[in-house]
């Protein structure tokens, strides 16, 4: 359709310019931030450096891979998003492939009783004492097994196998003798790669980003995730004081722990950073699924 | 979205019992295997999601570490009065419904009106480049949001406040001053979430009859006409469902972000009910009362979610259930 009155040309120029300056909002802080991080840090605490790297450096990335702290919280997340998402695809699999059977009886009753745990949950005091009882405080477990499978996932799953797996397909395998486990195993699941692909990384992107569990749960630093050892430098470091001028080694130790905290922003994001452009397709076929059915 | 028509049959189905169990048995004899799958699954919910609602319990107990929750002794409404009575409570609820307000203000409007702009866009590329820039900070943790937060508005080193001193003015302690908590934080959530939440709006959009539109051009109607009365009623649907499930967690507002932007300086406008269960519970272990603390939210939301749903039906034929 063409365009003809004044006012649909006007407004098409106001929403361009509109989803321009929607742009700059969110993609700025961002782009500051990587260029922050391969900058000087004094020109950067100054504020002299506003869009492109001033003094171009490396220090702070040498510097955080010298820091065990990093590295170790790197390697535990690392091994909690393997472990955790692996844990959620088996867990989402068992719980969506029988839920999408129509000749699955008690299926009613299951999906209630999982889906009202969306709305209704015991709370954090009664589920710490749980965990507490059960002897998962501090370990290892305690990053994978509570967070196991999630409603939302399962609903999504479900719906997929209902809706883009054709029936008639199961049925011809099951009459041909074949049974559930190698129906699953031979035509639902290889038939599924794409919302398995979803599945792993909305699981995935959840363990990385996660730090509500270890902060309850995790006591030994030695099994932190990134994201709490990040919170330490980010957050807990930050007082809101200002830099007090006392020696010059003071405000240079100051300055480059400042400068650091960029580069420690990129780093621990950087498996998205790299991954994001090309996933990004999925995530959105994994949205768009969900919100199909609803 | 979780219409169960499952358990409408299932329901239905109670008169007919020896018909049901008969079906039950023969389900169980053919699909052994099935229930074999889910059987973790169900295990799962049972330990960490029903095992915790029979725990609330200590909400009405004295709990006592070495008795156990079954062993401790009844103490009724007490943990409840002392919440409801405490310094405490009319902050709690005060922080805890106005940041919801706020949030819901901002963050439910602009993704809808993000996703109506972006449906206009012609421009393919442009589109796409639109999507991928907005989406991407959803995909950062909380941790990143606030350390960003942190670092953007330091009092003598952030951008922010660089920004504001050679203007001419003082530099302002953002993140300690309890005016500012609200503001950042909602401002800060519009940033990471209203590409993401878009994505929905976009989806439904997509639906939309184009024959509406040649007609409605046809007839003399412009853009913004053409949005109104064709693309909105279209997503009305989709906005009241998620309509519902926002106001239905007006009384629920997430711990992590703002358990990290909480300090001591702005604690009196940051305190919200989850974070007070958080000091109260794990920290301080009063166990029973943070316990009775967080049961009272919890009922409130869910209570919430029922009214609101209700309404919902009622006037819109639009509901979760």
């Amino acid at each position: 359709m063409i365009d003809r009155s004044l006012g649909d040309r006007v407004f098409n120029v106001v929403n361009y310019v509109l989803l321009s300056l929607i742009c700059i909002v969110v993609l700025y802080p961002l782009l500051f931030v990587l260029s922050a991080s391969v900058s000087n840090p004094e020109t950067v605490l100054r504020g002299e450096m506003w869009l492109i790297p001033k003094e171009f450096n490396l220090d702070s990335y040498t510097k955080i891979f010298q820091n065990k702290d990093i590295l170790m919280g790197y390697g535990n997340t690392i091994l909690y998003t393997a472990m955790g998402t692996a844990l959620n695809l088996v867990m989402t699999v068992c719980a969506a492939y029988p839920l999408s059977r129509k000749d699955f009886a008690g299926r009613g009753l299951i999906t209630g009783l999982i889906v009202f745990t969306m709305f209704f949950s015991g709370g954090l005091i009664p589920t710490y004492l749980l965990i507490k009882n059960l002897n998962m405080l501090d370990t290892f477990w305690v990053m994978i097994i509570p967070n196991a499978v999630s409603v939302w996932n399962i609903i999504i799953m479900r719906t997929f196998f209902q809706q883009s797996i054709p029936g008639e397909i199961q049925e011809a395998a099951m009459i041909d003798g074949s049974s559930h486990f190698q129906t699953l195993f031979r035509v639902v699941l290889p038939l599924s790669m794409p919302i398995i692909a979803v599945m792993v990384l909305f699981y995935a992107v959840g363990h990385w980003n996660a730090y509500f569990n270890a902060l309850i749960y995790l006591s030994s630093k030695d099994k932190f995730p990134l994201q709490l050892i990040l919170r330490e430098l980010l957050v807990q470091s930050d007082s809101g004081d200002f830099i007090k001028l006392t020696s010059e080694a003071g405000v240079r130790l100051k300055m480059s722990m400042e400068g650091l905290k960029y580069a420690v922003l990129v780093v621990a994001n950087l498996p998205m950073l790299i991954l994001y452009p090309f996933l990004q397709r999925y995530f959105v076929k994994g949205i768009m699924i969900g919100a199909l059915k609803g | 979205m979780m219409r169960s028509t499952d358990a409408v049959t299932s329901v239905s189905n109670l008169n007919a019992k020896p018909q049901r169990l008969r079906r039950l048995k023969k389900s169980l004899l053919l699909n052994w295997q099935l229930y074999v799958l889910i059987l973790p699954v169900i295990v799962y919910y049972i330990v960490f999601h029903y095992l915790p609602m029979y725990g609330i319990q200590i909400a009405f107990k004295d709990f006592i570490a070495n008795k156990g929750i079954m062993d401790s002794p009844w103490v009724g409404f007490k943990h409840f009065e002392r919440f409801f009575n405490s310094y405490y409570f009319e902050r709690l609820l005060k922080n805890t419904i106005l940041i919801s307000l706020y949030t819901l203000a901002l963050s439910f409007p602009i993704p809808i009106i993000l996703a109506l702009m972006l449906n206009e866009v012609k421009a393919e590329r442009f589109k796409k480049m639109v999507q991928t820039i907005t989406y991407a900070p959803h995909f950062l943790s909380v941790v990143v949001i606030v350390g960003m937060l942190f670092l953007f508005l330091n009092p003598s080193t952030g951008i922010i406040n660089h920004i504001i001193m050679a203007l001419g003015f003082e530099s302002i302690p953002f993140m300690t001053s309890p005016g500012w908590f609200k503001t950042l934080y909602v401002l800060s959530d519009v940033w990471q979430t209203m590409g993401w939440s878009s994505i929905i709006y976009l989806a439904a959009l997509s639906g939309v009859d184009n024959q509406l539109h040649e007609a409605a051009t046809i007839d003399g109607a412009s853009k913004l006409q053409r949005i109104w009365h064709i693309n909105i009623p279209t997503i009305a649907p989709t906005i009241v469902i998620l309509l519902i499930l926002n106001l239905g967690s007006v009384m629920s507002v997430g711990f992590e972000k703002v358990f990290l932007m909480q300090n001591n300086l702005n604690l009196s406008s940051s305190d919200v009910i989850s974070t007070y269960v958080y000091r109260t519970g794990i920290l301080d272990s009063q166990f029973s009362f943070s316990a009775a603390v967080g049961l009272f939210n919890s009922i409130i939301n869910f209570a919430l979610l029922v009214i609101v749903n209700y309404i919902a039906r009622r006037v819109n034929e639009t509901s979760l259930w």
